[in-house]
């Protein structure tokens, strides 16, 4: 192994990936902007609910219950109709995500202390969405009925009644940007490693420059370490930037040590770029790279448990997951970054990371050697 | 010191069930300007990627350089230079950044790159572009910075391989001045080509045709051997000759 050969290699490789004008936004501003994007688009909170109402009871009791919809910042009353029917057409435009009706012995009926009926459509073409949006509405209603009680036998009731006091720790707001955000980081660090060390051997091949290498005594394993330093210093001083911004624009808690996760993120690329030599050894152009490149990525995003719910997933889909090297430092990085934990407690993913990480790079290498070979 | 600088012996090489190079035989005497010929897809290439250690023979023995053909292929590549008929340095990169690294690649000890750098941009012509992006070079140009990079290192043998294919006919003349140059200082140059006319340059030919030798020997001498009827005939009759010979 020549210190000077892999020197010189990381040296060109890095005037190659930095003279190209298109890489520049790559490098820098597109992750950015991703991150921004992301980090608006990527959540699933639901914050304006818009109403369509049909009241027709037009009393003061129903006027109460949508006055206690209105008072309400997160719901928007933008309809007052008179035709139920025209709640359908709302809803079908997209207009508003929620329709209540009044019927018109709302009052009569809970003067006689009798349950009114009312009825609320939701659109469920969102389910995630209409659920959330439902129980808002439910825990409106809820209170109005509370009220109601009370008035009607004038005093507080509170007789061995489970009074929950709910603290939610590590992201007391249920911000979802909170929960989002970090895993944003790991995923471009991702997308950009895959991508980069995929290329950076493609193109040599498609240009013919490979050949003029082969005839040098270079060796295979200088080849690797020329090919992947450079991207493993460009992922880092990524990572940095990357976080910075998150805590200064999106104000996300950096509890945990920046070293861990650093460290972290050298066990991830591991994964990443032994990935990358792998695609590049079973690719000719670097269309069927980026191509390649895909077939990894998505099943990764989707495994990964940063959108959907591990949890939930079946039985032997969860046991797939822990194949996924994405699923092990989202943990960590979402770990470091709201709770501040530490290697104490994210050691088995430090382990499961280390040792996915260590096979798909051997056998990466081992590939990559016979096809130079 | 071995007086062959090549030296092969029923080398094959085979691609499926397909034989690109079928059972050849030849020697490179150290010092001479060694021609391959043949028609495309004759197994030129493939030959000449045997001998630099690209690929490996199916059978057969050789050696270059007095290094072993199928152990030794390491210490062949750091003896020999090799220039492909494609161009193969990097277009981004400036004429000297793809020297400094070919520098970097061959170990060359780095307190002489200054020297050596000097010494290519002198042979080659290209002080006055030394800074600009390779990509803009016209086609001759970029074959010289070529044929510097894959003598930095000082290689006894040379590997050519269709060198001057797409260049003009000066640049053809300045470079086979520029070979016979280096001949004199103790180079081995080992060319395919299918100019005939360049042919004449070389001082012992080899042409082949679908993976077998056909004819060897000084081009005069293979040009009487082969049409002893006709004394005004020239190494590219010679050559139509013996390429319809082999068919039936």
């Amino acid at each position: 192994m020549s210190w000077l050969r892999i020197k010189e290699l990381v040296r060109k490789e890095f005037i190659q990936v930095f003279r190209d004008r298109r890489n520049r936004p790559i490098l820098v501003v597109s992750p950015l902007i991703q991150l921004i994007l992301f980090g608006y688009v990527v959540t699933t909170d639901v914050r304006d609910i818009r109403m369509g109402v049909v009241d027709h009871s037009k009393t003061p009791e129903s006027r109460r219950l949508l006055e206690a919809f209105d008072a309400n910042p997160t719901f928007r009353i933008l309809y007052r109709l008179e035709d139920p029917r025209a709640l359908d057409r709302l809803l079908l435009r997209r207009r508003v995500d929620l329709g209540i009706w009044i019927p018109p012995g709302f009052q009569a009926t809970l003067r006689k202390g009798k349950s009114a009926a009312v009825q609320i459509i939701a659109d469920g073409s969102m389910s995630n969405m209409a659920g959330v949006r439902i129980a808002y509405a439910s825990s409106v209603v809820e209170a109005y009925n509370m009220r109601v009680l009370q008035k009607r036998y004038r005093r507080k009731i509170d007789f061995g009644e489970i009074d929950l006091r709910v603290r939610t720790w590590y992201n007391p707001n249920l911000d979802s940007q909170f929960y989002y955000v970090p895993g944003i980081v790991a995923f471009l660090v991702m997308l950009l490693t895959l991508l980069l060390t995929s290329m950076a051997v493609v193109r040599e091949k498609e240009a013919g420059t490979m050949e003029q290498l082969i005839v040098t005594p270079l060796k295979p394993s200088e080849m690797i370490l020329g090919k992947t330093i450079p991207f493993i210093l460009i992922a880092q001083a990524q990572m940095i930037l990357v976080i910075l911004f998150a805590l200064a624009w999106f104000r996300i808690p950096m509890k945990g040590s920046a070293v861990l996760l650093l460290g972290a993120t050298g066990l991830f690329l591991l994964s990443t770029l032994g990935i990358g030599l792998f695609i590049s050894t079973v690719s000719r152009t670097q269309q069927q790279a980026v191509m390649t490149n895909f077939f990894f990525i998505i099943p990764f995003f989707m495994l990964s448990g940063f959108v959907f719910p591990i949890a939930n997933m079946p039985f032997v889909v969860r046991v797939l997951t822990h194949l996924d090297p994405l699923r092990h430092f989202l943990v960590i990085i979402r770990g470091v970054f709201l709770k501040g934990t530490g290697i104490a407690v994210l050691w088995p993913q430090f382990l499961e990371m280390a040792i996915l990480g260590g096979l798909v790079f051997i056998g990466a290498v081992s590939r990559f050697r016979k096809r130079l070979d | 010191m071995n007086s062959e600088a090549v030296a092969v012996r029923d080398l094959v090489k085979r691609f499926g069930t397909f034989t690109a190079v079928d059972h050849i035989t030849f020697s490179v005497r150290s010092g001479e300007i060694f021609g391959f010929l043949g028609p495309n897809g004759a197994g030129k290439s493939t030959t000449i990627r045997m001998l630099c250690g690209i690929i490996i023979p199916t059978s057969g023995s050789g050696h270059v350089l007095g290094f072993d053909l199928f152990t030794e292929s390491e210490r062949i590549k750091q003896s020999i230079g090799y220039m492909s008929q494609k161009f193969s340095l990097y277009l981004d990169l400036t004429p000297k950044e793809n020297i400094r690294f070919y520098l970097g690649i061959y170990r060359v000890p780095p307190d002489s790159w200054d020297a050596r750098m000097e010494w290519v941009f002198k042979a080659t012509r290209l002080e006055s572009v030394r800074d600009r992006p390779t990509g803009e070079l016209p086609p001759g140009w970029r074959q010289r910075l070529a044929l510097g990079c894959a003598l930095l290192h000082r290689p006894r043998l040379l590997f050519l391989d269709e060198p001057t294919s797409g260049v003009d006919p000066l640049t053809r003349r300045h470079f086979w001045a520029f070979i016979r140059e280096l001949t004199r200082e103790g180079v081995t140059v080992f060319v395919t080509t299918h100019y005939m006319d360049e042919a004449q340059h070389c001082d012992r030919i080899v042409m082949i045709n679908a993976g077998q030798i056909v004819a060897m020997g000084q081009p005069a001498e293979i040009v009487r051997k082969t049409l002893p009827d006709r004394p005004r005939a020239d190494l590219g009759d010679a050559f139509v000759a013996l390429m319809r010979k082999g068919r039936p």
